[in-house]
């Protein structure tokens, strides 16, 4: 493929029908309302001359170059600003008109370096595109007056370089950051000739600028460059592909020269992210080919051997026998999988059906145990199927958004930007969260109710919520008596009416004023389109499940569901989230979230597996952990996970992996699970894998190699490899015959071909017959199970208190410049802004125990204890503090416990009762080294 | 599994069906272990309920959940 270019309609689409007829250059063309004359004549073919447009942002009007005239009016116009009317007559190219560009140009060329054949952007920029454009042959002024070509470059962040001398203040990069990604970090300082681009009062990386490259997108010199393209020179050639961090799962252009990237590129047309990115998907991805990435197999007869490299062959046949002579000593339930949410949708399929058809029982999990098994559970429950109700574009039309337990600007940040940009056209927003993140007040953004619960009360809360509803007749009484099981909505009506929820009630336990409830409630059951959008801060509780089943109940006896700008949305945390738990990695569920002990859906798959399946659940996560200590569950299969960092209560992890007698990881790295690892087969990087990511929106995205397997196969072909040596013969002979069979078993799926995906860019599940070009809202006329069923929420609090050992609660996050246990981010530039994980801890807290800014503590639990560095800040509340686990040298699941959700064992990582201890050090000793000692002074600089 | 994460687990889950008239709870306790405990977990449970330790609910569930599970 050669390189992709966008068209560059110069301002925005606007929507409705094309309505307004007009004729440019004597060409007839017909668009919407309020559409720009220089947008309808870029549908036409006609490309005025431009450079502070783009059609990303509003028009602005800056740079005179985009003029055209208009019969029947007197001058010039610009046509970014000036909207069509009907019966318009618009000439875009006359000699009054070329006169002037040449002009404009002559006075901007004037102040600019001629250093084009040098030049990073030779070939890659729209000034010289313009030049040419315009016709420009000569410049009359020289460079003996005053210019900018000495202005400094600001090189301090990683990935990108800001070349002053080449800016001609056109705003895009401002203007990017405003409306796109909603920061705001950059400004125009300075007037008339002395204006200049200006990241606050700081560098780049000292600033506000989270590096979400939006203001280098937006760029249109080499003013603001990545710092690859000035290093290996502008990229040849593109592939359409899907980034591998959150569940936003961003489309990007891969641009490479050779083999070799050279930038990832966020693709206008991708159905998520419409054109932005963050800094993870845009800049983080050079782990791909990061030093320490191991591409040879190796196996190991003991954790205490040494590594010997083997070749694939010997890899496979070893990890077949040993696994088969398990099986033989210790029964066929004695081995099991583990499935990653970082994988494609084909790897993961295979490794599920490896399983269930090659080991013979269904004791397969997958990392959503750990983060979203609660919302399989809860919307199952209530609507019917386990999934997010919209697409992301839906918040476009919400009213009211409600945001729960979730952290979008630091963990979904493309979403957080489309969120931002309904919240700053005057959308209302409620957030429910012990912490105050960064969207409960952030520039031209601010919370209309932060309701500052306890952790540990979030049931207590929606309930409150709910009781309000329904006691203050807020109910949809019409969408709950045509949508819903009235039985159901009468009995749970009856039980959230009890003086128990009411807000006054509750306050005692969630510390939410009962005032400030109540108007939240009413807010989100009058305020037009509500919606509610939820993280790990919904579901990682021992109520877990029930949370999302009072979220589901309060959008159904509020309406809000089922339509555009409503509905319940969890945020996934990892990028196939969705999809991996759709494939069947649950042991209780065959792809498609169906029961094992459903005859029919069972006989389906033995017909086409040619295997006879277990009809009983297999073992979950915990389980194989609890078993491995017990001695009955002796090998494990763990696909691009690193368990012992990333699972709670590390201690009881480690001991469960090293009773192992065959631990197999299959990573691009040596993670810590790997320490416990008997073989290593590596993997693929998302740059070369081959298939699919499903997002949290339920899109079907491709993931398309944009290079050769470093490691020389796909992993999908390993574990074929393996199941077929071990007498279960398993061949595709490409990742497309897998989505096929997933297609072929899986109703939702049914639709669902490589062919399509390469043709409609991407799908929503489900996608079949009735739906054959997807489903972007679900739940539109009927719920998945027909009726919504409301379902009653009993709020029954933690087993983990705090007590005077323990007198503080722990709570647990993600950070923007990180990703999940950090494997691939800490290999990455990223480290600038987050070298290490911290310790918030409120003023209060700290004060009382001696603790300084910046000082090491003792973090201890009843589970164990680590040590890292605090942050004093009161962006937590007193009585809870708070950290990452990006790092595995902080450990912070070392702390956290065995508790878990009641109906999904999902660890209940956002409640831990701990102390924090100041680190008395003996000796003089400064404590563990600092990475970046001086980067915690700051009141959490940047990327937070 | 260690006997005390069995009496919470099992514990915990009749705790969010409690406020169901006690037969209609004891067999949704039932059903949500059939669906979702391995068969080895829940030989374990049966093994152990009349040991002390488990909420009544789980004793009542146990009896219903016997019939479903594999000796």
């Amino acid at each position: 493929m050669t390189l992709l270019e966008d068209h560059d309609l110069g301002t925005p689409a606007q929507p409705g029908p094309a309505t307004v007829g007009l004729e440019i250059d004597g060409l007839a063309v017909s668009v919407p309302e309020g559409t720009s004359i220089m947008h309808a004549a870029g549908l036409v073919g006609i490309d005025v001359p431009k450079l502070c447009a783009t059609d990303s942002l509003a028009a602005f009007g800056s740079c005179r170059l985009c003029l055209v005239e208009i019969d029947g009016r007197r001058g010039t116009p610009a046509s970014c600003t000036t909207p069509v009317e009907a019966g318009m007559k618009v000439s875009t190219q006359t000699p009054r008109l070329e006169k002037l560009r040449r002009g404009v140009m002559e006075l901007y060329i004037s102040d600019h370096p001629l250093d084009c054949l040098t030049c990073a952007a030779n070939g890659d920029c729209e000034l010289q595109d313009m030049a040419g454009a315009v016709g420009l042959r000569e410049v009359r002024y020289g460079y003996a007056g005053e210019n900018h070509l000495d202005a400094s470059k600001d090189e301090s962040n990683p990935y990108f370089a800001f070349d002053a001398s080449k800016c001609i203040v056109c705003s895009r990069c401002v203007r990017a950051c405003e409306e796109i990604q909603g920061t705001f970090a950059l400004t125009i300082a300075g007037r008339g000739f002395d204006s200049r681009v200006a990241p606050g009062n700081s560098n780049f990386l000292g600033s506000e600028c989270v590096s979400c490259g939006a203001c280098v997108q937006a760029c249109p010199t080499a003013t603001l460059e990545e710092k690859t393209v000035i290093t290996l020179g502008v990229p040849r050639r593109s592939v359409l592909t899907t980034c591998a961090y959150c569940g936003v799962g961003c489309s990007f252009k891969a641009e490479l020269r050779g083999d070799e990237v050279v930038r990832m590129v966020p693709y206008k047309q991708g159905g998520a992210n419409e054109g932005h990115s963050c800094v993870k998907g845009r800049f983080a991805w050079g782990y791909a080919t990061h030093k320490e990435r191991v591409l040879t197999p190796m196996v190991r007869e003991a954790i205490t051997d040494p590594w010997r490299v083997v070749g694939w062959e010997e890899a496979i046949s070893y990890t077949a026998d040993r696994l088969k002579s398990i099986q033989a000593r210790h029964g066929i339930a004695a081995i099991g999988g583990i499935t990653s949410s970082r994988c494609t949708n084909e790897e993961v399929f295979v490794v599920q059906k490896m399983v269930r058809a090659a080991f013979g029982n269904n004791n397969v999990d997958t990392c959503a145990r750990v983060c979203h098994s609660p919302t399989g559970f809860g919307l199952k429950q209530t609507f019917g199927t386990s999934a997010g109700t919209q697409d992301f574009r839906s918040v476009d039309e919400s009213d009211v958004i409600v945001v729960i337990g979730a952290n979008p600007t630091e963990a979904h940040p493309v979403f957080a930007s489309r969120m931002k940009r309904r919240l700053r056209q005057g959308a209302k927003l409620i957030v429910i969260d012990p912490r105050r993140t960064e969207i409960v007040r952030s520039p031209h953004v601010e919370a209309d109710y932060h309701l500052q619960l306890q952790p540990g009360t979030n049931v207590a809360v929606v309930n409150a919520l709910a009781h309000v509803v329904v006691t203050e007749d807020l109910v949809d009484h019409r969408f709950v008596a045509e949508r819903c099981e009235p039985e159901d909505f009468d009995t749970w009506a009856a039980f959230i009416s009890a003086q128990e929820y009411s807000p006054e009630a509750t306050e005692a336990v969630t510390g939410v004023p009962a005032a400030d409830l109540r108007a939240a409630a009413r807010l989100y059951a009058t305020g037009g389109n509500a919606a509610i959008y939820y993280g790990l801060g919904v579901t990682e509780h021992s109520q877990g499940s029930t949370m999302v089943m009072g979220l589901a109940n309060l959008s159904m006896a509020t309406g809000n569901i089922g339509r555009r700008g409503v509905g319940v949305n969890p945020l996934r945390g990892q990028n196939n989230v969705q999809g991996s738990c759709d494939m069947g990695s649950f042991p209780h569920e065959l792809p498609g979230y169906r029961h094992v002990s459903d005859d029919a859906v069972r006989h389906l798959f033995e017909e086409t597996w040619g295997r006879p399946l277990d009809k009983e659940p297999g073992l979950r996560i915990p389980n194989m952990f609890d078993g491995a200590v017990e001695g009955t569950f002796k090998a494990l299969y763990v696909q691009g996970e690193d368990i012992a960092q990333s699972d709670p209560n590390t201690h009881h992890v480690q001991a469960a992996l090293a009773h192992l007698e065959l631990c197999i990881v299959q990573d691009l790295f040596l993670n810590e699970t790997a320490k416990f690892a008997h073989v290593f087969l590596p993997g693929t990087s998302f740059l070369e894998k081959d298939g699919t990511f499903t997002n949290a929106e339920r899109r079907i995205n491709r993931v398309r190699p944009v290079m050769a397997p470093r490691n020389g196969k796909q992993e999908w072909q390993v574990v074929c490899e393996l199941a077929t040596a071990m007498g279960y013969p398993m061949h595709y002979r490409a990742s497309s015959e897998i989505m096929d069979e997933i297609a072929s078993t899986t109703p939702t799926f049914a639709g669902v071909s490589f062919a399509k995906l390469d043709a409609l860019g991407s799908v929503q599940w489900p996608c079949n017959e009735a739906a054959p070009l997807g489903t972007p809202i679900m739940h539109i006329d009927k719920f998945v199970r027909g009726k919504g069923r409301f379902v009653e929420t009993p709020f029954i609090p933690t087993d983990e208190r705090t007590n005077r050992r323990y007198p503080l609660i722990l709570t647990t996050g993600r950070i923007l410049s990180q990703y999940n246990v950090g494997a691939q981010t800490r290999r990455t530039e990223n480290v600038a802004w987050h070298p290490e994980d911290l310790l918030e801890i409120h003023p209060y807290d700290a004060d009382e125990r001696g603790v300084a800014e910046g000082g090491w503590v003792t973090l201890a639990s009843r589970s164990g204890e680590t040590e890292l560095r605090a942050h004093i800040t009161d962006r937590v509340p007193q009585g809870v503090v708070y950290t990452t686990f990006h790092h595995p040298v902080t450990g912070a699941n070392v702390v956290t416990t065995e508790y878990s959700d009641w109906a999904t064992n999902c660890p209940e990582y956002k409640v831990t009762a701990v102390q924090v201890r100041a680190r008395v050090h003996v000796g003089g000793s400064a404590g563990p080294p600092s990475v970046l000692p001086d980067r915690v002074d700051a009141d959490v600089p940047a990327l937070r | 599994m260690v006997r005390a994460d069995l009496v919470r687990m099992a514990n915990q889950i009749a705790a969010n069906f409690r406020h169901h008239p006690q037969a209609q709870a004891a067999a949704e306790v039932a059903e949500h272990i059939r669906m979702f405990w391995p068969p080895l977990m829940r030989r374990e449970l049966l093994d152990n309920v009349h040991n002390g330790g488990f909420d009544p609910l789980v004793v009542l569930a146990a009896d219903l959940l016997a019939e479903a599970t594999p000796a």
